[in-house]
């Protein structure tokens, strides 16, 4: 089963009267436990299309379904239980909690889904370590560097074993060599969870990790170059 | 990391927006409660000075309270004594009796006649040591101004007048204000007509003319003539509100019942009830309809509480509760504004995080009750650190001694502020300033919770 499946899905946002088109049609299938990115220039609808992955926006037209559920159709308390389990979300800018430690941003989704305080403090350990920020586990996010702090926000997507992980430009606020490192760190995760993660990415380094690409031009899905042309 | 303590910290991180907030917040309470305690404070200050003097309810014939009160032989009760014990045998009045005692009220003239001085008067006549008794009744514990009269165990002709009737009688010795003229001799003119002069000097006899404290007193007795009694002042006692202070004088009941109704049957012009408790007197006097009814079918008699007797009461009340209400509502609004402005900020200002934690999975209400979370830390603050605040300034007032002469008053008051002993005051300010912290989160929370997620996202 995909953990993702979209069927027509059509977006479009008004901008006063005028509607702007976002996703024309879209038909997508992400296979599971694939490392899958979504390139394509400005404006294309990256960002439009991960939303409506991760539930945090609707379509105007089509269907989605994420691990197995129909999602359309559920209220927004319903969604908001939804994403809790099943999703995990990196941001292009962190967004960590700042009032929070490193450890503390962690556990956060885990409260959310009201896991018990025993195994919230196991999660976030074994976590925190494996992101390799054993020893700053007690900082807060000014008290960090954006790569780290990306490493936070990386074990809190993963916290709550979701189905599925999303990441808007989750290099676009490092330097080179930091960002390799975290794209490294993802691939890593993913392969040990064992986990879908869709990321959307301007940048070659992170095209590269992909075990799918995803090429989009004015909210359609351009095929791979080759298909189509075969006889 | 649970909820308050996420809420705690959000506060924290903008430490001194949330310290001015708390500050109006604190400023706010302290006014409300400091002029509530000053409120309060006069409101149970004049409810025992009525009831020290009048008691609760009085037992009067119907009419005699708006004729004025200085008509006794109108109005006289004869059978009062039969009707105090019968109240005091009562077994449900009993327990609530503190003091129940007859008066009789007489309008008179008062004059040093031998001065050519002379000045109307509203006489009381009272029996001293249960009148003292009365004075005695302080169930709030305020600062009582009341000293006994000097009358208890006196002898039949002393009696008390207000300093106002013995300036005004040239008695300055008895006076230790400096503003008082001794009279002039009068031993060459002939200022008061030959048959006064006359009715006093028969009715003094041989008595030793202590020079300087003699008056006489005349009234009109039950049948209608003229009655003189010689009398000796023992004290002018200040009365606080001038225009009673320059026509008070008390004296022993005996004695203004022979005044008025000479050797016959004395009369009461009321019986004065005082409770234990001012909230017994709704039953107290429900009680006491019934009984007179039931066992003096044939008398004309009515129940009055001192509220209605002293309508100043009421007044002051009414004056002070709607000073109090205006301050209140005032000061109300003024925090619901600055905590509203404060929670909105913060809802602007962390646009990002509430699509965040949104995207994560926290529900409307969640964000909801986080922002009203930190709305009512704050209110809790507030009313720790306002109630903190307005003890420790009601505490330096009450000990600085200050004073003030309010309207109509002929001596100053120590202003006092009561806050510690007045609950509902607490109470109700502290679930006022909840309500209002309530009421100003409630919007920015809503709107918090209302955030488009995509939108909030993207929110620079
Ligand atoms: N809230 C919005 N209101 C109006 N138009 C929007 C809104 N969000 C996106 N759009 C429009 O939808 C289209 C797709 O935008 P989207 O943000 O998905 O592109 P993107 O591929 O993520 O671009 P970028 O690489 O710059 O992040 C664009 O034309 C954009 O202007
Ligand atoms: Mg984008």
């Amino acid at each position: 089963m995909h953990p993702v499946s979209m069927r027509s899905v059509t977006k479009n946002y008004r901008l006063g009267t005028v509607e702007v088109p976002a996703l024309h049609e879209l038909d997508l299938d992400i296979p599971a436990g694939s490392f899958t990115v979504i390139a394509g220039p400005s404006g294309s609808g990256k960002t439009t299309l991960l939303n409506l992955i991760g539930c945090i926006d609707r379509p105007d037209r089509g269907e989605i379904v994420v691990a197995g559920q129909a999602v359309q159709a559920m209220s927004d308390d319903a969604l908001s239980d939804f994403r809790a389990r099943h999703i995990g979300f990196v941001f292009q800018h962190f967004n960590l909690l700042p009032v929070l430690t490193a450890d503390e941003n962690v556990e956060y989704p885990l409260r959310l889904a009201g896991v018990p305080a025993a195994e919230r403090r196991a999660r976030v350990r074994e976590l925190v370590e494996a992101v390799g920020l054993a020893d700053r586990r007690h900082y807060r996010p000014g008290q960090l560097s954006g790569g780290q702090r990306q490493r936070v926000a990386i074990a809190r997507a993963l916290a709550t074993r979701p189905r599925l992980v999303l990441a808007d430009e989750p290099t676009a606020n490092l330097d080179s060599h930091t960002g390799a490192e975290i794209v490294a760190l993802m691939r890593r995760m993913q392969r040990e969870h064992g986990i879908a993660f869709i990321l959307s990415s301007h940048d070659p380094l992170v095209h590269a990790a992909a075990d799918a690409l995803v090429l989009l031009h004015d909210g359609r899905i351009v095929p791979p170059a080759g298909e189509g042309s075969a006889p | 990391m649970n909820l308050w303590s996420l809420a705690l910290r959000n506060l924290l991180r903008n430490r001194r927006r949330s310290f001015a907030t708390l500050l109006a917040m604190v400023v706010g309470l302290v006014a409300v409660l400091l002029f509530g305690g000053y409120r309060s404070n006069i409101a149970y200050g004049t409810q025992t000075g009525f009831v020290q003097q009048t008691g609760h309810l009085q037992i009067q014939r119907p009419g005699y309270y708006l004729d004025g009160g200085d008509n006794p032989a109108a109005y006289g009760i004869a059978g009062y004594r039969r009707i105090i014990d019968a109240i005091q045998r009562d077994e449900t009045l009993a327990p609530m009796l503190a003091v129940i005692t007859p008066t009789l009220r007489l309008g008179g003239i008062a004059g040093n006649f031998s001065a050519g001085l002379s000045r109307s008067v509203l006489a009381i006549g009272l029996i001293p040591e249960e009148h003292n008794r009365m004075l005695a009744w302080n169930e709030h514990g305020v600062v009582s101004y009341a000293r006994p009269l000097p009358l208890a165990g006196s002898l039949p002709d002393a009696v008390v007048v207000g300093t106002g009737v013995a300036r005004k009688l040239g008695l300055c010795h008895l006076l230790d204000a400096a503003n008082c003229t001794p009279p002039p001799r009068t031993d060459d003119g002939q200022p008061t007509p030959d048959d006064i002069a006359a009715l006093s000097a028969g009715e003094r006899g041989d008595a030793a003319a202590d020079a300087g404290t003699r008056i006489e007193v005349l009234a009109a007795s039950a049948r209608g003539a003229p009655n003189v009694a010689s009398l000796d002042v023992v004290e002018a006692k200040n009365m606080g509100i001038k225009a009673f202070d320059d026509t008070y004088m008390a004296m022993h009941l005996a004695t203004a019942q022979r005044l008025i109704y000479g050797g016959g049957e004395g009369q009461a012009t009321a019986i004065l009830v005082q409770l234990r408790h001012t909230a017994q007197m709704p039953a107290a006097a429900a009680r006491l309809r019934e009984l007179l009814a039931r066992e003096f079918p044939g008398e004309a008699l009515a129940v009055i509480d001192f509220a209605t007797l002293n309508p100043m009461y009421g007044q002051t009340n009414e004056f002070m509760d709607s000073m109090f209400g205006f301050i209140a509502l005032l000061i109300g609004v003024i925090i619901l504004f600055t905590l509203g402005n404060t929670m909105s900020t913060a809802v602007i200002e962390r646009t990002v995080e509430i699509g965040t934690l949104r995207a994560m999975g926290l529900r409307r209400a969640g964000i909801r009750r986080l922002f009203l979370c930190e709305a009512l830390l704050l209110g809790a603050a507030g009313a720790v650190a306002g109630i903190a605040a307005a003890l420790a300034l009601a505490w330096l007032i009450n000990h600085s001694g200050w004073t003030w002469t309010p309207p109509g008053y002929a001596y100053a008051y120590l202003i006092l502020v009561r806050i510690g002993q007045d609950l509902p005051l607490l109470v109700g300010s502290v679930a006022g300033m909840f309500a209002v912290t309530l009421l100003s989160a409630w919007w920015p929370a809503r709107r918090a919770a209302r955030l488009v997620i995509v939108d909030a996202l993207r929110h620079a």
